[in-house]
């Protein structure tokens, strides 16, 4: 496309902007309010999903090794399980450091069964096993109870499994109460940018009277949804920022479950901006060239 | 160069348009069309830029079979082709200048070269001094010649019109008539559809005449030939 042509569609979708006014009223409020919707949901789903991950990274595997095994048998154990797929970390705490923690988390009255363990450590020899992810603890365990020298896999199964179910549900039903919301709003734009089209028919069929390509005709409309989406979601953005502000000032540290922790607002607060961005000018664009498209076919 | 073969048009909802018309046209040619509402005129001249494809039959451009061209081939049949109607058709919001101009731009031809032709074009039709003007301050004659000058300005080998005087007092049909004759005159070939007897019989042109879709008589200088 030459320069002078791109100056041309920007200037023509700009023009319409400011010609119909109220449709672009209509079609930027349908963008505002979607993408308010949009971003509070946004931003509650992506925190969720961070407290899931938090929950999901600390779940953890304890291998536990025979308590006879010595020394060469521990070597080729921990070889074995090093070699393993999908794993990101691999720890080894011997009986003693095991001793050592199980005393420290009893407190007081730990000291005393220290004393009387120290001579005859009762506690096996354990590896500490991180998944990459959550999902792949139980062929894992699986496939580390078939080995030798291996006493028991612990996991806590039930709980990594109720909360792998409770995030997957949590994001289907986000992805599809997004999705609902964006379709809504490509609908309304399509119809609003319809009725500009229509009174701006004749001016198209001028247009391929006197042999304009259809692409041509559709760049106007491209440039003139696309900048219905940046004004539509100005508002969105600020409302979203300046609420996670005040909630991330106000409630972040007041929250005291170790898990639960909001995402940190400098990178969040640009990310969260760029992707209601992003969503306004694609449902703009998409909802204009949506409803342009029938009128080219003529 | 443009040649109908056995051409018949019927529309969707069943009315039939055209009828077995066989007409070849050469370069350079002025031609009226003529004939009673509905007998196929207007049909007969969308046949050629395409705005109508025949439901049997051939018409051909250039030796191009027309309805063998692809959607996006039809731009650049019609970038050939000027057509002007009896309501003008300019953009109300547009200045005369820039109602000519957008003839240009969309064909995406370089600015300069723009604004040269489309000033020598309006000097053509004498409305260089009316550039800034936009349509609703023009008198009919004067938004038809912007038309003409939209229709003319990349210099199409065909300009096809109509009912151009349709909505035109006499003196002011005159003058066009005239306008179209200096088109012709340089070589381009003119198709007027046309229900005025006068221009038809005092401008003695080749006279196609239709009823009922088909081609009735077909003579060069020809007169109008219907009671008015």
């Amino acid at each position: 496309m030459k320069f002078s042509t791109a100056r041309r569609h920007i200037r023509e979708g700009s023009k319409n902007i400011i010609r119909n006014s109220w449709m672009t009223v209509a079609s930027v409020g349908a963008v505002t309010t979607t993408l308010i919707l949009v971003g509070i949901f946004l931003t509650l789903i992506l925190n969720l999903n961070q407290v899931a991950e938090n929950i999901e990274e600390d779940v953890e595997m304890t291998v536990y090794a025979e308590l006879t095994a010595g020394e060469e048998e521990l070597n080729e154990l921990e070889q074995n399980l090093s070699e393993l797929q999908n794993i990101r970390s691999l720890d080894f705490s011997s009986k003693e450091e095991e001793l050592e923690k199980l005393v420290e988390d009893m407190g007081d009255t730990g000291e005393q069964w220290g004393s009387v363990f120290e001579d005859s450590n009762p506690l096996n020899d354990a590896f500490y096993i991180k998944a990459n992810q959550a999902t792949q603890y139980k062929s894992l365990s699986e496939q580390i109870q078939g080995m030798d020298y291996v006493d028991e896999v612990s996991y806590s199964q039930t709980t990594v499994e109720n909360l792998l179910s409770f995030n997957q549900y949590a994001r289907y039903i986000g992805i599809g109460f997004i999705s609902a919301l964006l379709l809504t709003a490509i609908f309304l734009i399509s119809n609003t940018i319809k009725m500009t089209i229509i009174a701006r028919q004749e001016e198209i069929g001028i247009m391929k009277l006197v042999g304009a390509k259809n692409s041509f005709i559709r760049w106007p409309f491209f440039v003139e949804g696309a900048l219905m989406g940046v004004l539509g979601s100005i508002i969105p953005i600020g409302i979203v920022i300046g609420g996670y502000y005040y909630l991330y000032e106000n409630f972040n540290d007041k929250i005291n479950m170790a898990f639960v922790e909001l995402l940190p607002f400098n990178p969040f607060a640009l990310q969260i901006s760029l992707i209601l961005l992003g969503i306004g000018v694609f449902i703009g664009i998409w909802g204009s060239v949506m409803s342009v498209r029938k009128f080219l076919n003529v | 160069m443009i040649e109908l073969k056995k051409v018949s048009k019927v529309y969707k909802n069943g009315v039939g348009a055209l009828n077995g018309v066989d007409v070849t046209i050469n370069q350079g040619d002025f031609v009226y069309v003529v004939g009673p509402s509905g007998a196929g005129k207007t049909s007969f001249i969308k046949m050629m830029y395409r705005e109508e494809t025949p439901s049997e039959g051939q018409v051909f451009m250039n030796g191009v079979e027309v309805a063998s061209l692809k959607k996006k081939e039809v731009p650049y049949l019609r970038r050939d082709i000027g057509v002007i109607f009896q309501d003008f058709k300019l953009l109300q919001r547009k200045s005369v200048y820039e109602n000519v101009a957008f003839a240009l731009e969309v064909i995406e031809e370089n600015p300069r070269k723009i604004r040269r032709r489309v000033l020598s074009v309006l000097d053509q039709v004498g409305l260089k001094h009316k550039a800034r003007f936009i349509p609703a301050q023009l008198s009919g004659g004067e938004q038809q010649r912007v038309a003409i000058a939209r229709a003319i300005v990349n210099n199409p080998k065909l300009v096809i019109a109509d009912e151009p005087t349709g909505n035109l007092d006499p003196e002011t049909s005159w003058d066009i008539m005239q306008t179209f004759e200096d088109i012709n005159a340089s070589g381009t070939t003119v198709i007027m559809a046309t229900h005025s007897k006068d221009i038809v019989n005092q401008m003695r042109k080749r006279v196609i005449a239709m009823e009922n879709g088909r081609v009735v008589r077909d003579e060069h200088r020809g007169e109008y030939g219907y009671e008015v």
